[in-house]
């Protein structure tokens, strides 16, 4: 067949693309299919919109025609004559004691630069990009921020840095000369014995040496969001690890440290925060030698690292069971020990099935920072109603609420937008 | 020519207590329960010295010692008179009363958000997504004072009730009455009640000494620690035995349907079942209804729902139902889209398919953290003594606890309440789980 013989009626081009109807494309389609796709749904947008319409109605003029200069409520409502605003005076009058509590005000800076040390120290762990060199702030935090925040002399955080180096060294000669198991052990007694023994003799014989100290602030001026964010920072970054801990020793096939594990896992689990929180303020000064006695702040730490180690152990654990079998065998099979088969294989990936949990258990924990206000602390919540109590602001609810809820929903929300950047980031299955 | 020769024998050497697999784990296990047996021993030892020294000896006596204090939202009678352990048992069934209202409003508010987060309507779902950041994303704590305040503060106090030209006036026919002190609603009473059975009664057993309470005087021993209301219990004990009765019913309709392909309708004969008797029950024991009347400057009469119930329980449902919202919408969203398809191309409605295919499926799903909310609501709970209502944690552990000074005691129990609840709440549920878990081969 030659190719003279093509049929007239076979079309040799292709028909340019017609454009859809003009109802399914741009903002009109986009309203059609997403506002009025069926009547139901048409019905339940007009509602929200109305709802919508009639919450900004009030909520825009409140929130933007408040007052911002006033030294009471009253002189407040004077000044509004009668239209219904907010009395944002009493944020600006309180603002400093709602962020840092009876923190010295000449001190500030101590806080504030410990902030920046924190969030410097965080760039290398949350970020790839940052550079690599900033690992030396992150290591140095820990001793220098809480040094920063309660003063004293330099040579406390400087021994109990040094705890970690005796506790290394001593387990490597141990691992080295003796195994790996006994330096296991020993190296963290050794640190612990001296944090016990040295540690306080140490900073104490070196300041009368050499006095490098700055103004030390007690617990009790603690206050404000400066106290939330102190508790949940340290929480957070002690409930991690004692949660890993837990969760392998909830897996473990050891009977006793498995038992040991379940039984303390579901005791925390299953009383409410507030109850440790009595034990801490109560409780804890009777299960300690006498004299011996430590800050409430401290005791409230403990309690709160202990309370959500307990649930991050839990979310860890859902990790480790979503993770194959064929992944331990294969860690096995390569003859890797239980610890490098844990840091190399199984731990990267059970922790980045679990990073969601990790997440809303690390809000969980900063939220619930909150509930030192019961038991006497100063903290966002304690500070509105010593301030609600002040006869000049006696009456005053959604402004003073509305601006802590505000700064919470700001801290959490981002940490819940920063675990969806990070799973999408780890992401390596395909979809 | 082969020897068989056995494998060298071992004699124990130290060093594999180390080396060795086999004695290793035993190792590891000896030293970690020699260390949890010192702490332990350690921690109790000086609680002990430090409780003998401080004049407590450890003893749960001050139970039986009477309280002193009063509780104003109760659901068994009590006095200042009564024990510490009434007190406690007054808080543990507050806290029982406002976990389960939480749960029941909690799942509807979930529920109907979660749903209305699938929606189609962008804008509906956005909102309820903006619903669920905004409670999930701040503290519990400050929604419950925050609710406290508002319903403190905001709501008409008793005295604008009065008047010719009333500032508020009582909903739903003038029986329920929403002042700034807590709700007023209907209290059902019975003209012809059956009394009361006392439970645990104490050593004197004399019947008048219960009387004399009941006009005014004294809780005495012989009342018992509490009373079970005879005429609450016929009611229950009627209802469930003629839901029996409608469940045979309904077998009765399944086996006919099995034979023949017709189903009787069994809808009115279940509901007459059910609901003539406990009418019939009701009216011999002359039920009626108390209302709430203004007197003076407060209402009297009715069950009054005092504000720090109203606030907890509404604060706790809203911020409970953003994260079962969540919970119902992951749930929902588990289910393959192949399964909805499958159905439609069956001939199912979209009602019968969310009914017969979807929601059970999802049930599997969403019941577990489901579970796991309401043991969160009922653990919230505690937080109630931040605005007074005088749940066990406002008793046992706030008022007992200031008074007898007893803290390890007090606190013990407390932990103790709190982990029998949710120990027995989540055995039931990995019961249930296990008993529903997907059969697979």
């Amino acid at each position: 067949m030659s190719s003279n013989d093509t049929p007239s009626f076979v079309r040799t081009e292709m028909l340019a693309e017609r454009a859809p109807p003009a109802l399914n494309t741009g903002a009109v389609g986009w309203i059609k299919t997403n506002l009025f796709p069926n009547p139901l749904s048409s019905v339940l947008t007009v509602v929200s919109l109305i709802l919508v319409f009639l919450l900004l109605r009030s909520f825009i003029p409140w929130a933007f025609g408040g007052v911002w200069n006033a030294e009471s409520l009253k002189e407040c409502r004077e000044i509004l004559q009668g239209t219904e605003a907010a009395c944002w005076a009493v944020i600006h009058e309180r603002f400093w004691q709602l962020m840092y509590g009876f923190y010295p005000d000449n001190l500030y800076w101590r806080p504030n630069l410990a902030f920046v040390m924190l969030i410097v120290a965080l760039a290398p762990v949350l970020f790839e990009k940052a550079p690599r060199w900033l690992l030396v702030v992150t290591v140095a935090t820990p001793f220098l921020g809480p040094w920063l925040l309660w003063g004293g002399t330099i040579w406390t955080p400087i021994a109990a840095a040094l705890g970690f180096v005796v506790g290394y060294l001593v387990y490597k000669a141990v691992a080295n000369s003796l195994s790996e198991l006994a330096g296991m052990v020993l190296g963290p007694l050794a640190a612990i014995l001296w944090w016990i023994f040295v540690a306080g003799r140490l900073s104490d014989t070196l300041a009368s040496v050499m006095p490098l100290a700055i103004e030390s602030v007690p617990s009790r001026q603690f206050g404000g969001f400066m106290l939330s964010i102190t508790l949940g920072i340290t929480g957070i970054a002690a409930s991690f690890p004692l949660g890993i801990v837990l969760a392998l020793g909830r897996q473990s096939d050891l009977v006793i440290v498995k038992s040991l594990s379940v039984g303390f896992i579901e005791f925390i689990r299953g009383v409410p925060l507030i109850t440790l929180l009595f034990v801490a303020q109560v409780m804890l000064a009777y299960f300690l030698p006498r004299g011996v006695e430590f800050d409430i702040i401290l005791r409230v730490m403990i309690m709160i690292t202990l309370f959500s180690a307990a649930y991050m152990a839990e979310v860890i654990r859902g990790g480790l069971a979503a993770l194959p079998k064929g992944q331990y065998e294969a860690a096995d099979a390569l003859g890797l020990t239980y610890w490098q088969a844990q840091r190399l294989i199984i731990m990267p990936q059970a922790l980045k099935i679990a990073i969601p949990g990790i997440v809303s258990t690390f809000i969980g924990l900063f939220k619930d920072t909150t509930l030192v206000s019961i038991i006497g602390l100063a903290d966002p919540i304690g500070w509105v109603k010593f301030i609600q109590a002040d006869a000049n602001w006696n009456g005053i609810v959604w402004e003073l609420y509305g601006f802590v809820a505000f700064v919470f929903f700001l801290f959490c929300f981002s940490m819940g937008r920063y675990s969806m950047y990070l799973e999408r980031k780890l992401q390596t299955g395909h979809k | 020519m082969t020897t068989l020769t056995d494998p060298p024998k071992e004699s124990f050497r130290l060093s594999m207590l180390l080396y060795d697999s086999r004695y290793r784990s035993i190792t590891i296990q000896i030293i970690v329960l020699i260390a949890f047996v010192v702490g332990a021993g350690w921690l109790i030892r000086n609680a002990a010295v430090n409780l003998a020294e401080a004049g407590k000896p450890f003893t749960f006596k001050f139970l039986g010692e009477a309280s002193g204090y009063d509780i104003n939202q109760r659901l068994i009678d009590y006095s200042s008179q009564s024990t510490h352990a009434r007190a406690a048992i007054v808080g543990i069934m507050n806290t029982l009363l406002v976990a389960v209202l939480g749960c029941v409003t909690a799942t509807i508010i979930g529920v109907l958000v979660g749903v209305l987060r699938l929606s189609k309507s962008w804008m509906v779902s956005r909102l309820a997504g903006a619903y669920v950041e905004a409670l999930r994303n701040v503290p519990v704590l400050l929604w419950i004072v925050l609710t406290m305040a508002i319903v403190a503060e905001f709501l008409p106090q008793p005295k604008d009730f009065r008047g010719e030209n009333p500032a508020a006036s009582m909903l739903l026919f003038d029986s329920v009455a929403i002042t700034n002190r807590g709700i007023y609603i209907p209290e059902p009473q019975f003209s012809r009640a059956l009394g009361d059975i006392p439970v645990l009664v104490g050593s004197s057993r004399d019947p008048s000494a219960c009387q004399s309470y009941y006009e005014g005087g004294e809780l005495a021993d012989a009342c018992g620690l509490f009373q079970i209301s005879l005429d609450l219990w016929a009611i229950i004990a009627l209802l469930v035995a003629s839901i029996m009765v409608a469940r045979l019913n309904t077998m009765r309709a399944n086996r006919i349907q099995a034979a023949t392909g017709d189903r009787p309708n069994t809808l009115w004969a279940n509901l007459a079942i059910i609901v003539l008797p406990t009418v019939a029950l009701l009216w011999y024991l002359g039920f009626y209804l108390d209302y709430p009347i203004l007197k003076g400057f407060n209402f009297r009469g009715g069950i009054h729902l005092r504000n720090s119930l109203i606030a907890l329980w509404l604060a706790l449902s809203l911020y409970t139902g953003a994260f079962i919202a969540e919970v119902v919408r992951s749930g929902i969203m588990a289910i393959p889209k192949g399964q909805s398809e499958a159905a439609a191309a069956l001939g199912l409605r979209q009602g019968k398919i969310m009914r017969l295919v979807i929601l059970p499926q999802a049930w599997r799903v969403i019941f577990p953290p489901l579970i796991s909310q309401y043991l969160n609501l009922t653990k919230n709970s505690s937080l109630a003594i931040a605005v007074g209502y005088m749940d066990v944690t406002g008793t046992l552990g706030g008022i007992t606890l200031n008074q007898t000074g007893r803290e390890m005691e007090t606190v013990l129990l407390l932990m103790l309440v709190y982990l029998v609840i949710s120990l027995t709440v989540s055995t039931a549920m990995n019961a249930y789980n296990k008993r529903n878990a997907l059969k697979e081969r």
